[in-house]
C-alpha cells in the first residue's frame, strides 16, 4: 500500500473522489505507515480505530455523494490541539492524563470538512523549543540522515512531530502551530511545506496556549497546493477567540500555480546574518533568480528592527506563558503531586510536572513582569515589536512580498544544541519576525545542502494575503522542483 | 467638622476613608464565559471549561456587562472612557483557575465621577470616584466542610464585578455607611447591581488612615471584605482607634491589608505590604482593546432612569414632601414607586405621612421592605381618601390601618363592616353634649372658667360615640353650648 501514502493530499482527494479507492483503504495504509515508524516517535497517541471509524463514516459520504472538501484522508493532530475524549497533553507531564471534553476550533472545522485523524503528534513540551528535545515523550527523529550518516537528527520543533509524520509519509498532511517559527523551521528541516497564517485566520479557540499574542495554527504539508487545501479548511472567523479576525476565508487553492509575473519581492539586507552557512545564503540567491526568472521585480529593502526582533521575542513570549501556563496548578485536572500545604502542593506540581525548558521560560517571563522590571523589559519589547511591524509596513511600499531563508542551518543532531538555550533559540532568527508582526509566511523546501538534506526558503506576506504567499510558493516550487525523499531506514 | 474628630490622649484625630466597593453585574451570564449566574445553584453547577480555566478555554467579553458598566458610569456622572483595555492580575490560589484575573488596570472602562451623599441631619457631602471598572469574580473557598481539606466552589468564578473606588473623601464611619447606602441606592436604580450584600453582590474594601486636623494623608489600612454597613461602621471604628493608639504610643502604622472579625469586632493583619503579591499587571493577550461607540454610550445614558437625587428633588417640590420624607421614600425604588401610585390625586403629605410613619415603621419592625407590604398602594390612597372626604378620623384611620395590616381588605369595606363610619350628625352629638353637661355641672362650670379645659368634654363625647364623633363639630357645638 506504499503508493497510497506517497500520494499528495490533493492525489488523494483525486483518488477517492474518482473511487480509485476507498478512505478506509486509504487510512489502513497509513495506520500501518505509522505502526511501522515508531522509530520515528512522531505520533505519541496513535488512534487507529478512530481513524477507521472516521474513514468509514467519510466513505460513506462520499458514496452519497456529501463530501466536504477533505473528505476521506487522514491527518495527523499536534498534540497542542484539544481533541474531544481524545487525550492532549502539549507534550507535558502536567498534562498526563487530560482528556478534553471539547474539540479544537481548527480540528473541528477539518472534521467537519470530512478529515480522518490517525492521533496525536509529538511536540516540544507546550510548543517551547526549536528541535523536539522538551517533549515529555522524548525526542521526534528525523527521517532525514546526512549521506551515508545514520546519526539522529531533529525534525525541528515545535512542530517536530507533525513536519517528520509529514515527511515520512505517515499521514497526508498535518496540524501545527507557530510561535516563533514552530510551522516554517521543521517543514525546512524535513523538506515538507509549513504556512504560518496572519494572526487572527486560525482561530486559537482549543489550542493549549503558549503565547496568546505569538500563536497561530497552520498546516504542515507534502506541497504547496496541499498546504492551501489545508488552510482553507482550518481557517475561519470564530467568536470563540476575540483575536479571531472576522473576514471571509478564501478558498487558497486557485492562488497556488497563479502568476507571479510582475510581483515585487523584496529582500531584506538584514537577513544576510553572520555565520550563515554559504550553501542557505546561495539558495537565497537561488531562490531570488528562479524568481526573477518567473518575471518577479526583484528589490532590496530593510528590516532595521530585524536584530531586536528575537530578544523581544523572548521577552514576549515567556510573559505570555508565564501567565497562560499558570492554570496548571494541580487543583482541577492533569498532574497533582502532594505536599504539606497548599503552597507545597503548587510547587511539587510544577516542579514535577514542567520540564526545564518550560520551566526557564516561566521563570524568565516572570522576571520580565516583575514590579520593577516590566518597563525595562516587557513594554520595552512591545515597543519593539511595532518597530518591527512598521518595518514590514515601510516595506509594502516597495514589494509585494519577502524572500528569506527559513532557517540559519539545516537539521541538527538530537543532542546537539540543547546545552545552550541560546544557541537553539537563534534557530527562530528569521521567522519570529513575522509573528511579532502577525503576517503570513511559509516555509517551501528548495533544495539539499551538501550532507543532502533538505533546506528551506520563507515568503513573507502582508496581513491577510496568503493568496500572494501561496502564488510565490508556488512559483518556487515549481522551479526548485523539490523531489527528494528521506530514504527509508525506519 | 469638629465634631467627627476622635478625641486622643494626645489631641484630636480626624479619620481618612476611601472605599473601594465590588458591585456584582446584574447580568444573567458571566463577564467572559456565558455561562448562567445566579445564586442557591449546587457546588460547581454554573462552570463553564472557560471558568475552570480548561486548556485552549478564551474569555469573550459579555457586551452586557459592558453595557452595565457604562450605565453606572453614566448614573455617578462619571467620564466613560471609549477606549478602555482589560490586564491580567496574576497570582495563585485554588479558587482562581486560570491563576489570573481579568481585571482592568491602566486602563478602566469609567473614570472620574461623583456621588452626593446626606448625612443624617439633612447636610450634604461629595465623594469623588476615582474609577470604575470591570473585573472577574474568583471563586469560593470552603474551609470549614472538612478538618484536612479545602473545598472550591467555582460558580462564582468568572462572574463580572464592578470595581467602584472613591476618592478618600469619608471623615466618618458614618459617612462611610451613608455613602455606601448612596451607592447602593443608584445601583439598583440604575439597574445594574441589585445590591444584595447578604448575598456578597455588593462588598466593601474600606481603607483607613487616620492624621492630625489639618496635616497630610496618613499612611492606610486596607479592611478587606466588609459586607454589612454595620461592619462597616465597626470596622472603621475599631481600625482608626487602633491606629491612634500606636500613634500616640510613639510608633507609626505599616501599609497593609488587614480582616475584619464581626465575632471580636476587630480588625487583624492578613498581608504586610511586603507580604503583598506582585501581581505583575499586563495586557490580556486573548482580548482585543475594548472600544465603545460614542454613539451607543448616548443610547445609553438617553435610557437612563430617575436618579435619586432627581427623585427626591422632585418629591419635594411637586408633593410639597419635608426633605425627610423625600429621602426616606427615594431611598429604596418600590418605595418611591408605591408612594407615587398612593398618592395620585390624593393629599400626597398625608400618603407620605401613612406610607412613612405606618407602613413603613410597620413593615421595617419585621425586617421587610415595602415589597413584602400586606397593603397594596391603592388601599393607602383610599384610606386617606376616606380621611380627606371626612368619612373617618385621622384617628378612627389609625383603627382601620389595623384591619387593613390584618389582611380585611379595602377599607371602605373594614369601615362599613366595623361601624367606624365619623358622626357629623350634630343632632346626635348636640344630644351627647346636652347630656354629658347636666350629669357634670362642675366641670360645665370650669370650662367657662377656663376654656382650654373643654378637651375634657371633648374626650367623654369621644368616648361616648367610640371615637366617630368628628371632633371638629364636636369642639363647635361644646363652645357654642358651654359659651366659651
Amino acid at each position: 500500500m506504499s503508493d497510497l501514502t506517497s500520494l499528495t493530499l490533493k492525489g488523494a482527494l483525486d483518488g477517492l473522489r474518482s473511487k480509485a479507492f476507498s478512505s478506509v483503504e486509504l487510512t489502513q495504509a497509513h495506520v500501518d505507515a505509522v505502526e511501522a515508524a515508531r522509530a520515528l516517535n512522531a505520533f505519541v497517541l496513535e488512534t487507529p480505530d478512530k481513524a477507521l471509524e472516521m474513514a468509514r463514516a467519510a466513505d460513506r459520504r462520499i458514496a452519497s455523494g456529501e463530501a466536504g472538501r477533505l473528505e476521506g484522508v487522514p491527518l495527523g493532530i499536534k498534540d497542542l490541539f484539544c481533541t474531544e475524549g481524545v487525550r492532549s497533553t502539549a507534550c507535558s507531564n502536567i498534562l498526563t492524563p487530560f482528556v478534553p471534553t471539547y474539540e479544537s476550533t481548527v480540528t473541528a472545522n477539518l472534521f467537519r470538512d470530512g478529515a480522518v485523524m490517525l492521533g496525536k503528534l509529538n511536540m516540544d513540551e507546550f510548543a517551547m523549543g526549536s528541535s523536539n528535545e522538551t517533549s515529555a515523550f522524548g525526542p521526534v527523529v528525523n527521517p532525514w540522515r546526512i549521506n551515508g550518516g545514520n546519526q539522529a537528527l531533529t525534525p525541528g520543533g515545535s512542530s517536530g512531530g507533525s513536519a517528520s509524520a509529514v515527511a515520512a509519509d505517515l499521514c497526508l498532511g498535518a496540524t501545527a502551530t507557530d510561535t516563533g517559527g514552530s510551522i516554517r523551521q521543521p517543514a525546512a528541516f524535513t523538506g515538507t511545506v509549513g504556512i504560518k497564517p496572519t494572526y487572527g485566520r486560525c482561530s486559537r479557540w482549543g489550542i493549549v496556549a503558549f503565547a496568546s499574542s505569538l500563536d497561530q495554527a497552520g498546516p504542515i504539508a507534502k506541497t504547496v497546493e496541499d498546504a492551501a487545501i489545508l488552510l482553507t479548511s482550518m481557517a475561519g472567523h470564530d467568536p470563540k477567540d476575540s483575536t479571531s479576525l472576522p473576514v471571509e476565508t478564501p478558498d487558497f487553492v486557485p492562488f497556488v500555480g497563479k502568476s507571479v509575473k510582475g510581483l515585487r519581492i523584496g529582500v531584506p539586507k538584514e537577513y544576510r546574518v553572520d555565520g550563515m552557512p554559504a550553501e542557505i545564503e546561495a539558495l537565497w540567491q537561488q531562490g531570488i533568480e528562479w524568481l526573477r526568472d518567473a518575471g518577479c521585480e526583484i528589490v532590496e529593502v530593510s528590516l532595521p528592527h530585524t536584530k531586536y526582533a528575537l530578544p523581544a521575542y523572548y521577552i514576549v513570549a515567556p510573559a505570555e506563558a508565564s501567565s497562560n501556563l499558570a492554570r496548571y496548578d494541580g487543583m482541577r485536572y492533569g498532574l497533582r503531586a502532594e505536599g504539606a500545604n497548599l503552597t507545597e502542593v503548587y510547587e511539587n506540581t510544577r516542579a514535577q510536572g514542567f520540564g526545564e525548558e518550560v520551566k526557564r521560560r516561566i521563570l524568565i517571563g516572570t522576571y520580565v513582569l516583575s514590579a520593577g522590571y516590566y518597563d525595562a523589559y516587557y513594554l520595552k519589547a512591545q515597543k519593539v515589536r511595532r518597530r518591527i511591524a512598521d518595518d514590514f509596513d515601510e516595506a509594502w511600499k516597495t514589494c509585494d512580498a519577502l524572500l528569506t531563508p527559513t532557517a540559519p542551518s539545516a537539521a541538527f543532531a538530537l543532542g546537539e544544541r540543547n546545552a545552550d538555550p541560546i544557541a537553539m533559540y537563534l534557530n527562530d532568527v528569521f521567522t519570529v519576525t513575522t509573528n511579532l508582526a502577525g503576517l503570513p509566511s511559509i516555509s517551501v523546501p528548495a533544495g539539499l545542502d551538501a550532507q543532502g538534506l533538505p533546506l528551506g526558503l520563507q515568503v513573507i506576506g502582508r496581513a491577510l494575503d496568503e493568496g500572494t504567499v501561496f502564488s510565490v510558493a508556488g512559483a518556487l516550487e515549481k522551479a526548485a522542483g523539490f523531489r527528494a525523499k528521506a530514504e527509508r531506514w525506519w | 467638622m469638629s465634631d467627627k474628630l476622635i478625641q486622643g490622649r494626645t489631641g484630636p484625630w480626624e479619620i481618612v476613608l476611601g472605599l473601594e466597593i465590588h458591585a456584582q453585574v446584574a447580568s444573567n451570564a458571566k463577564l467572559f464565559s456565558g455561562a448562567a449566574v445566579g445564586f442557591g445553584a449546587g457546588p460547581n453547577e454554573q462552570v463553564s471549561t472557560v471558568d475552570a480555566a480548561m486548556p485552549g478555554m478564551l474569555p469573550v467579553l459579555n457586551a452586557r456587562c459592558v453595557e452595565l458598566a457604562v450605565r453606572t458610569g453614566l448614573g455617578l456622572k462619571a467620564q466613560i472612557n471609549l477606549k478602555s483595555r482589560f490586564d491580567r492580575k496574576n497570582y495563585f490560589y485554588p479558587d482562581l483557575p486560570q491563576g489570573y484575573q481579568i481585571s482592568q488596570f491602566e486602563f478602566p472602562i469609567v473614570g472620574e465621577g461623583e456621588v452626593i451623599v446626606e448625612r443624617d441631619d439633612g447636610s450634604t457631602f461629595t465623594v469623588g470616584i476615582e474609577r470604575l471598572h470591570l473585573e472577574q469574580d474568583a471563586g469560593k473557598s470552603i474551609h470549614d466542610l472538612d478538618p484536612n481539606a479545602t473545598y472550591v466552589d467555582l460558580n462564582r468564578s468568572g462572574t463580572a464585578l464592578m470595581e467602584i473606588v472613591s476618592k478618600p473623601d469619608m471623615r466618618s464611619s458614618e459617612e462611610a455607611a451613608a455613602y455606601v447606602k448612596k451607592l447602593r441606592t443608584i445601583l439598583v436604580y440604575l439597574g445594574t447591581c441589585d445590591g444584595d450584600m447578604e448575598k456578597g453582590n455588593l462588598r466593601a474594601d474600606v481603607n483607613v488612615s487616620v492624621r492630625r486636623p489639618g496635616e497630610g494623608l496618613g499612611t492606610r489600612c486596607e479592611i478587606k471584605n466588609v459586607n454589612s454597613y454595620r461592619y462597616i461602621q465597626q470596622a472603621i471604628e475599631y481600625e482608626a482607634r487602633r491606629q491612634i493608639e500606636i500613634l500616640e504610643d510613639g510608633g507609626s502604622i505599616h501599609q497593609e491589608t488587614r480582616l475584619f472579625d464581626p465575632g471580636k469586632l476587630e480588625t487583624r493583619s492578613m498581608r504586610s505590604k511586603e507580604e503583598a503579591h506582585d501581581y505583575r499587571y499586563f495586557p490580556d493577550p486573548d482580548l482585543l482593546p475594548l472600544e465603545l461607540d460614542p454613539a451607543w454610550v448616548k443610547a445609553i445614558e438617553e435610557s437612563l432612569p430617575e436618579l435619586p437625587d432627581a427623585k427626591k428633588a422632585r418629591f419635594q417640590s411637586q408633593y410639597g414632601l419635608s426633605s425627610y420624607d423625600a429621602g426616606v421614600l427615594i431611598a429604596e425604588q418600590p418605595r418611591a414607586d408605591f408612594f407615587e401610585t398612593a398618592a395620585k390625586g390624593r393629599d400626597a403629605k398625608l400618603v407620605a405621612n401613612w406610607t412613612t410613619n405606618e407602613l413603613l415603621a410597620r413593615l421595617s419592625k419585621d425586617g421587610h421592605e415595602i415589597e413584602a407590604s400586606p397593603i397594596p398602594p391603592t388601599d393607602i390612597a383610599a384610606l386617606v381618601e376616606l380621611i380627606e372626604t371626612g368619612v373617618i378620623s385621622s384617628k378612627i384611620a389609625k383603627q382601620v390601618f389595623e384591619h387593613m395590616w390584618a389582611g380585611e381588605g379595602a377599607p371602605a369595606a373594614i369601615v362599613e363592616k366595623h361601624g367606624l363610619v365619623q358622626v357629623t350628625d350634630t343632632g346626635a352629638i348636640e344630644a351627647i353634649v346636652d347630656k354629658l353637661i347636666a350629669a357634670n355641672p362642675g366641670q360645665a362650670e370650669a370650662v367657662k372658667a377656663k376654656p382650654q379645659a373643654v378637651g375634657w368634654f371633648v374626650g367623654q363625647v369621644m368616648r361616648e360615640t367610640g371615637g366617630k364623633a368628628n371632633p371638629a363639630a364636636v369642639n363647635e357645638i361644646l363652645r357654642a353650648k358651654l359659651g366659651v
